[in-house]
């Protein structure tokens, strides 16, 4: 088996209930899949439009369906999964709200992973004026498939705005936890949130 | 592969078919190709689509140009590794190709049975292939496989005999036909039938054969196999000797589907292409659930690869997401690719590199163990 492990997926797998279903958007070569699969016995389908990735998967034994996020997720039940992950795509998503209430109403819960645009580094390129380039965000401004990208206070204004009910937050650098001004240190962030009661 | 010889086998026992009649014995005519593994754990069953036969892979020994239709496929190192898989190639219950059929001695008139032979299932075919297995000793195929009809085939096999096979991969398929499918069906059926040599389907009788009839059902069908946009790039509008403004063949276009149609009309037989294309109008596995298909799927164990091709308009990527959805219902393991690919339905029988790929990359997996 050959796949990479990053730095949010232990956390994710915390996160997940033995044998749960879970539905992995933008699974590239199944990694995520196959971790969650060892490791807590999780059952679920990765969805990836990139051909290589699509082979990766297969080649990987993870169930990967082929498609296009940004059509939503019309070939899934709602709730029909526990758990609902899109790991470091948000923010190369164009629908980007769509996605998240489509991962609503498919899972119970969602977990979204981002790079933090907040993090002090990419900050002090933007104060010296350039775009940043970091380990979490390697592209250059030309070549970036990041066009949505957000800080950690952001995205909490987003699911606040929206009612959404976070259920943990957890905001890593050098895949330890940050806890002291996260949206300063922390340069991946780690949502894990569902509907709130009213919705 | 090198040359293959076909191998017949008979079966005493009567068949019974979906329509309520039965076969009282039959004939299947089959290809082998790699070896059975000492735990007889490695097969894999090939099912073919109109107007293919058991003649999947390699060469017959009498003939240089006859190559298996799927030999790009299955072979020596090939996506369906035959130095790993032992595989299995049948024709087809109702075929021209050797095995039991309308053009076979019926024993309760010891004439050819044309007209009376029943129409068969897929379900049929797959009880009938079922048998073939019994008589290999292959309790349970690592994988059964087939494009378009062949694709149906495997479906049917998850659903009817889910303890005996590993994986199902439904390339180019639909779980049923649309209206459409129907309709271009009906015509090619219409053409055959209004032959004056079809004779009511008893033309055996009669030393002919309604060729004109099979040849514009074949032209029919065989605009469904290609892209409008394969066809635009192949043929255009490019004329073969100017405008002659007259009804001749003048378009390229029109040529090649008169020698499609000859070419097929050749070595076709006409009363097994009207019972295939009702084999395919009458293949719904939903329609006992109330075209609930998550329902129809339920009985099904194995792993899945279901496999569309962009440009297919005769069964799109959509009924192919159908298919994929209904197993996600059921929480069965299934992949889905898509793939990008220009010819259209066709594409199923080309080497598009993505498609051969991911069924490589498939089949490396075959031995792991289904959880039931």
């Amino acid at each position: 088996m050959s796949y990479s492990t990053r730095a949010d997926f232990s956390t994710i797998a915390g996160w997940i209930a033995a044998n749960a279903r879970v539905l992995d958007l933008g699974c590239g070569d199944g990694s995520l899949l196959a971790y969650l699969h060892a490791s807590r016995g999780a059952f679920g389908y990765g969805i990836e439009i990139d051909d290589a990735g699509v082979l990766a998967s297969i080649g990987n034994g993870v169930n990967v369906i082929q498609s296009d996020l940004e059509s939503g997720l019309a070939g899934f039940d709602s709730r029909s999964f526990d758990s609902v992950i899109l790991s470091q795509t948000l923010q190369a998503m164009r629908h980007t709200e769509q996605i998240v209430l489509e991962m609503l109403r498919v899972g119970r819960e969602a977990i979204v992973t981002f790079p933090n645009f907040g993090y002090w580094a990419h900050r002090a390129q933007v104060l010296r004026g350039r775009m940043p380039v970091s380990t979490n965000l390697p592209y250059q401004w030309y070549d970036t498939p990041n066009i949505h990208l957000c800080t950690v206070a952001d995205f909490d204004a987003f699911c606040a705005a929206r009612r959404f009910q976070v259920l943990e937050r957890v905001v890593l650098h050098d895949a330890r936890r940050v806890t002291v001004l996260p949206n300063l240190f922390g340069s991946l962030a780690i949502y894990r949130f569902r509907q709130g009661d009213a919705a | 592969m090198g040359l293959v010889t076909p191998q017949r086998a008979a079966f005493a026992t009567p068949l019974a078919l979906r329509s309520g009649a039965s076969l009282p014995a039959f004939e299947l005519v089959y290809e082998t190709y790699g070896t059975l593994n000492a735990t007889r754990s490695n097969a894999i069953l090939v099912c073919h689509a109109l107007n293919a036969s058991h003649h999947v892979a390699g060469l017959h020994a009498s003939d240089d140009e006859s190559e298996g239709w799927w030999d790009n496929m299955v072979g020596p190192g090939k996506p369906v590794d035959t130095d790993r898989f032992f595989v299995v190639g049948v024709n087809n219950l109702g075929s021209c190709f050797g095995s039991t059929g309308p053009a076979s001695i019926n024993p309760a008139t010891a004439k050819p049975w044309g007209a009376d032979f029943p129409i068969v299932t897929v379900e049929d075919w797959v009880d009938a292939q079922a048998r073939l297995a019994d008589r290999l000793d292959i309790a349970r195929f690592a994988a059964v496989m087939g494009g378009s009809l062949g694709g149906m085939q495997a479906l049917a096999w998850a659903i009817r005999y889910p303890q005996r096979l590993g994986r199902a991969l439904v390339i180019a398929a639909a779980p049923n036909l649309s209206a459409q499918n129907i309709a271009f069906n009906e015509v090619a059926r219409a053409a055959i039938m209004t032959d004056p040599d079809f004779h009511a389907g008893h033309y055996y009788d009669h030393g002919v054969k309604p060729l004109r009839g099979l040849r514009v059902a074949r032209m029919v069908g065989h605009i469904t196999y290609i892209s409008d946009e394969q066809m635009g790039e192949r043929f255009g509008r490019q004329l073969r000797d100017g405008l002659n403004y007259s009804f001749a063949p003048e378009f390229e276009i029109e040529s090649y589907l008169r020698h499609q149609g000859e070419k097929f009309a050749d070595y076709f037989d006409a009363n097994t292409y009207l019972g295939i294309t009702k084999a395919l109008d009458y293949f719904d596995p939903a329609s006992a659930s109330g075209g609930d298909l998550a329902q129809a799927l339920s009985p099904a164990r194995c792993r899945f690869l279901v496999i569309a091709f962009t440009t297919d308009w005769r069964f799109s990527p959509a009924r192919s997401r159908e298919i994929v959805k209904a197993l996600v219902d059921n929480r069965r393991d299934v992949c889905y690719a898509e793939i990008v690919a220009p010819h259209g339905h066709d594409a199923f029988l080309l080497d598009t590199p993505q498609y051969h790929a991911i069924v490589r990359a498939y089949l490396a997996r075959a031995d792991e163990p289904v959880a039931g």
